[in-house]
């Protein structure tokens, strides 16, 4: 048996959370004060996963830049892979909000899309 | 010269929602003046995602969360104008504005909306004398840079600070292939949100150093590294826990101020703990149709609350330019309206108090708005003597004149923070004047567990909510009712507290 320490996020309380796992298995979850507490521990310790936001060039755009997400969570260990595969991209202004810039980003099966608008412009 | 009836300073999230909200309450002839190049304010650089769970039930992006206000806007077809940058703003409210198209111009308002949001605090967070070398910037800068103008300002980084925008930094600026070795926070706990502290920090291993502060930063030119040292309780450097980081770049985080220096020079009467104006129920100061919302006014974490917050302050400049309207029809010089005269009697109109100091003042400046105001000094003296010291002018300036009667507004309750809390928004409440309902914000000025918040109309204790744990870093809320208010005809003082 081995036991995880972490901070539960849900609220400015933030209980921290003892995990007790038997390889993958949760045995047991303490130091919450509520319910919330308990999923995000059983949740976090079995199957991380973030939503991803960073930037990607824009070529002829009235930005340099446009930012981006993964329209979903994707799994914790993915997103250096993500980021990186971000980096060699780059996209023909004009980019709407929801445009995907690059689908099943690193493998995951989840789009990365644009968040903001950039329309024609002079190369900035 | 150009009228409007509303003039909103400022497009970020706050101007946005506070514009859409007059023109929804019938306002046609409402104007934005930003001086960015784009609307949506510091949201446009706010890339990450946990903006709007209040509002629409999903987490989205800084820039995602401006967009849904900022089409409303052109739907509605309001008018806005970027790259200009308001100068001035005078008590008759005259708006000086400048843009490279426009040159200097002039806009008369018949109420003002100030929504120009705050910026980052930089002085006295590096105690350290001597010179800077190049690669110190202010966490927003660095924000700015990295998400908006597309360049990573270095490799190798401190950053000095836990406030969240510093938190959200490190974790960005280490997706971007740079190494964050280090935040050092001088407190013994960290200003930032938990979540953030778990997903920016923990996830990738950035230390967060407690109790320690920046004592000696090495470079002449450019930056090469910083000493970083744990601070006894009271903030000094423990002697033999230094410690050396070779870094390019240091990055301060240290907290934000409300952006006041118009609102000061005006005349508006601020508060000292939140460096904001101070308003009534209507977020109206105590210039008459002149209001106030969002991180201007006090600093927000959650950019919901500035919304409805501004929204709030969007109607009821409205209902004031409706009132000013109604005024004019049945005022005696139809002329004095445009010097902002009717603005005045509105207040005497509807609070039955006699047109004192008030008018006299206005009538002093009805001639010629540029000439100095006379009246009351006395007034403006207090807190705003501060701001103007800061601009390099004297205290008690004609500009900062303030009319006595700008108070006499009828009877007015008294909102007061006690034990544990720091401050309240709105301080004063007119119930004649006041909504259905009525959000009290405040903050507390420490971590209390297992506490109540309690609500006190004058001695008597109206109200006790059991809280789990109130922190400073979170904007807490107390709901006061008309109804409940007009049960208390002689109320004076309204509390609110933290008790065990
Ligand atoms: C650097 C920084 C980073 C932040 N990051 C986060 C974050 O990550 N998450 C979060 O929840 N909150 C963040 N905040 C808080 C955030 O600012 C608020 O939630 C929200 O944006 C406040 O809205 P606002 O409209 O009051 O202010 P702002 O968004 O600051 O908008 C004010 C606008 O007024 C304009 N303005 C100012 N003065 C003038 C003038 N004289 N003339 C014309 N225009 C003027 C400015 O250009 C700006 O566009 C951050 C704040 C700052 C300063
Ligand atoms: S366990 Fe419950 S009370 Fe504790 S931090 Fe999580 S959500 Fe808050």
């Amino acid at each position: 048996m081995n036991t995880k320490n972490l901070t539960c996020i849900n609220c400015p309380m933030g209980c921290s959370l003892t995990v007790e796992m038997e390889g993958d298995q949760v045995i047991r979850v303490s130091g919450n004060t509520c319910k919330r507490g308990e999923i995000y521990a059983r949740k976090e310790v079995t199957d991380p996963t973030r939503i991803v936001t960073s930037t990607v060039k824009v070529l002829h755009g009235n930005a340099a830049v446009i930012p981006v997400k993964t329209k979903e969570d994707i799994p914790k260990g993915k997103i250096f892979d993500c980021v990186k595969a971000l980096k060699k991209i780059q996209v023909e202004a004009p980019v709407h909000i929801g445009d995907v810039i690059a689908a099943d980003i690193a493998g995951t099966g989840v789009d990365v899309i644009a968040t903001k608008n950039v329309e024609q412009g002079a190369d900035i | 010269m150009e009228k409007y009836d509303i003039v909103v300073i400022g497009g970020g999230p706050a101007g946005l929602a506070a514009a859409i909200s007059a023109k929804r309450s019938g306002i046609d002839s409402v104007l934005i003046l930003e001086r960015d190049r784009e609307l949506g304010g510091i949201l446009n650089q706010c890339i990450h995602n946990g903006f709007g769970l209040h509002t629409f039930q999903e987490e989205l992006t800084g820039p995602e969360y401006a967009h849904r206000f900022i089409r409303q806007v052109m739907e509605l077809g309001i008018e806005y104008r970027l790259d200009t940058m308001v100068m001035d703003i005078s008590r008759e409210k005259l708006v000086m504005a400048m843009n490279r198209k426009d040159g200097l111009f002039d806009i008369q308002a018949k109420a003002v909306i100030l929504a120009m949001g705050c910026r980052e605090r930089a002085r006295g967070a590096l105690n350290i004398p001597g010179f800077r070398p190049a690669g110190i910037y202010s966490a927003g800068t660095a924000q700015k840079l990295v998400n908006v103008e597309g360049c990573m300002p270095g490799r190798e980084v401190v950053i000095l600070g836990s406030g969240d925008i510093g938190l959200i930094m490190a974790r960005r600026m280490t997706l971007e292939g740079a190494r964050v070795q280090a935040v050092a926070e001088l407190m013994p706990y960290s200003g930032g949100l938990k979540r953030n502290i778990v997903q920016c920090l923990e996830d990738y291993g950035i230390p967060l150093k407690l109790s320690h502060t920046v004592i000696d930063i090495r470079g002449r030119e450019r930056l090469e590294g910083v000493t970083l040292a744990e601070v006894d309780g009271r903030g000094r450097p423990v002697p033999g826990t230094e410690e050396f980081y070779s870094c390019d770049t240091l990055l301060l985080s240290v907290g934000l101020i409300p952006e006041n220096e118009l609102s000061g020079k005006m005349g508006v009467e601020m508060n000292p703990v939140t460096s904001g104006p101070r308003v009534n129920e209507s977020l109206e100061t105590n210039i008459g149709g002149v209001f106030a919302c969002g991180n201007v006014l006090h600093v927000h974490d959650l950019v919901d609350f500035v919304s409805e917050e501004a929204g709030a302050a969007g109607r009821n400049a409205a209902a004031y330019v409706k009132e000013y309207a109604e005024n004019s029809v049945t005022g005696s010089a139809k002329d004095s309206v445009k010097d902002g005269t009717k603005a005045s009697t509105r207040d005497n109109w509807k609070d039955g108090t006699k047109a004192g100091t008030r008018d006299n003042w206005k009538d002093s400046v009805a001639g010629s708005a540029e000439d100095s105001v006379t009246g009351s000094v006395e007034d403006s003296v207090g807190d705003s003597t501060k701001d103007n010291r800061r601009d390099g002018t004297k205290a008690g300036t004609s500009e900062n004149a303030t009319g006595r009667a700008d108070h006499q507004r009828g009877r007015e309750i008294r909102l007061q923070p006690a034990e544990g809390v720091r401050y309240t928004v709105p301080e004063r409440i007119n119930v004649s004047r006041m909504d259905e309902k009525l959000s009290v914000r405040f903050r507390v000025g420490n971590v209390y567990k297992n506490c109540y918040v309690s609500t006190y109309f004058d001695r008597e204790r109206v109200s006790r909510r059991k809280r789990q744990v109130v922190a400073p870093g979170e904007m807490e809320e107390v709901i006061l009712t008309r109804e409940q208010l007009l049960q208390y005809p002689d109320l004076e003082t309204i509390s609110i507290k933290v008790e065990a």
